[in-house]
């Protein structure tokens, strides 16, 4: 498994976020993109989730071309915004069948990926009741279901607390122990000891 | 699992959370009712008069809320993140929105149908025509949840835009408002609606089959912003 990504640039709003950007990704690593607000890390995520085509440059999964190989990328690869892609009005649990049934995937890692985000005593609760550290827990819960390859995720650590965010470096951590991938923006320092972490600092 | 099982499982999810927020379903209910109620009050309440535009006034109080209706369709969707989850899906977004626009058709359109004949009677419309009333809004609401949809995708990224979305989709809410009045004015008239009804049912193939795809190349393109 392998991401690469060729002289990518993007322009957004007549302004260069960023141009001839190149690194590439294999099993085990992450890639930590760091840079100030507005340096566009956001946008890269998007493009590497294929939901933003690059003004220039090419990726590939793979070795193949990423848009030639979307189908297989999509099993592949699980993406989490700063918009949790949550329903409100839907408990945690349903929110979390329905993600499985819309992904095709199997329903019966759900309650281990809920007691595993700490969400199990709530998960019969609407997520209109959740605090927003509870609602990320629950769209991390996500990445445990669906055990893609390719993790890719925009400020993950946001609106956790401290428990929260020692969760979550664990199962990145356990991820990476499986030869998963991870790409992520942070603000936080990333505490995952031996595991090897690429650095790609976006100059604004 | 296959693919016929998750839209299912996306139509029930959908169904769900308009049950929850009852309220919000309930308000372009309530909008049709007002109207129909209304209009009599305003252009005199003479029973002739009234038999003459009641299809008409049925008509469009049901397009028109729809069209109140249809800006909620994709924004939560697309504010919430779900969107860009439901693009990312190894699976056709032209399926999934169909589904979506289908759910949508069935919790807030379907209900109206079901008011629809109590309106006719009180608007005076004899028994006969309220089997072809029926018959021209089951055939030609869907069209205007369809085509609608395409507005609402397109706009997704605009907030606000309700006028801007009766702007765009009310020329092409137009033949099927002339389609279905005309099939029951017909009826009304003993002339043989079909050919009107036929229309409409040609109208529903196309805007079922042309504009799931045209609603998912917009959203695609509203999230790639």
């Amino acid at each position: 498994m392998m991401i690469e990504a060729k002289n990518l640039s993007c322009i957004r709003s007549h302004k260069q976020l960023f141009s001839e950007l190149s690194f590439s990704l294999d099993s085990g690593q992450l890639l930590l993109v760091e840079g100030e607000n507005g340096s566009g890390k956001s946008t890269l995520l998007r493009i590497l989730a294929g939901l933003r085509r690059p003004d220039e440059g090419e990726l590939f999964w793979n070795k193949k071309p990423l848009v030639s190989a979307l189908s297989d990328y999509s099993k592949q690869m699980t993406w989490v915004s700063h918009r949790n892609g949550i329903k409100e009005s839907l408990t945690g649990r349903e929110n979390l069948h329905a993600h499985a049934a819309l992904s095709q995937i199997d329903a019966r890692n759900i309650d281990e990926a809920l007691r595993e985000t700490g969400l199990k005593a709530h998960s019969n609760r609407l997520v209109q009741q959740y605090s927003a550290g509870m609602k990320r827990r629950l769209s991390l819960s996500r990445l445990l279901i669906k055990r893609a390859k390719l993790w890719i995720l925009d400020e993950p650590q946001a609106s956790l607390d401290k428990e929260g965010i020692a969760l979550f470096e664990r199962i990145a951590s356990d991820h990476l122990l499986q030869n998963g991938m991870i790409i992520m923006s942070s603000h936080h320092d990333v505490q995952l000891g031996k595991h090897s972490v690429v650095k790609l600092n976006l100059q604004s | 699992m296959s693919t016929l099982n998750s839209l299912f499982f996306l139509c029930r999810r959908d169904v769900l959370i308009a049950f929850r927020h009852r309220q919000q379903a309930l308000n372009p209910l309530l909008f049709f009712v007002l109207v129909c109620l209304l209009f009599p009050l305003g252009i005199g309440a003479s029973a002739d008069l009234l038999k003459a535009i009641a299809p008409g006034t049925i008509w469009i109080a049901a397009l028109l809320a729809v069209l109140m209706s249809l800006d909620s369709l994709f924004r939560t969707d697309f504010e919430d993140g779900s969107l860009e989850l439901m693009i990312l899906e190894n699976q056709s977004l032209t399926l999934l929105v169909a589904t979506r626009v289908f759910a949508h058709w069935l919790m807030t359109v379907l209900p109206l149908l079901l008011l629809a004949p109590i309106m006719a009677v009180a608007l005076g419309l004899s028994s006969n025509v309220l089997i072809i009333l029926l018959t021209s809004l089951l055939l030609g609401t869907p069209v205007l949840s369809f085509v609608g949809a395409i507005a609402a995708a397109l706009i997704i990224v605009i907030p606000h835009n309700g006028m801007l979305l009766a702007l765009l989709v009310l020329p092409l809410y137009v033949p099927a408002l002339i389609f279905g009045t005309s099939a029951v004015n017909n009826a009304a008239l003993g002339i043989s609606p079909e050919g009107p009804l036929y229309i409409l049912a040609a109208l529903l193939v196309l805007s079922l089959t042309l504009s799931p795809p045209a609603i998912a190349a917009a959203l695609r393109t509203g999230v790639s912003q």
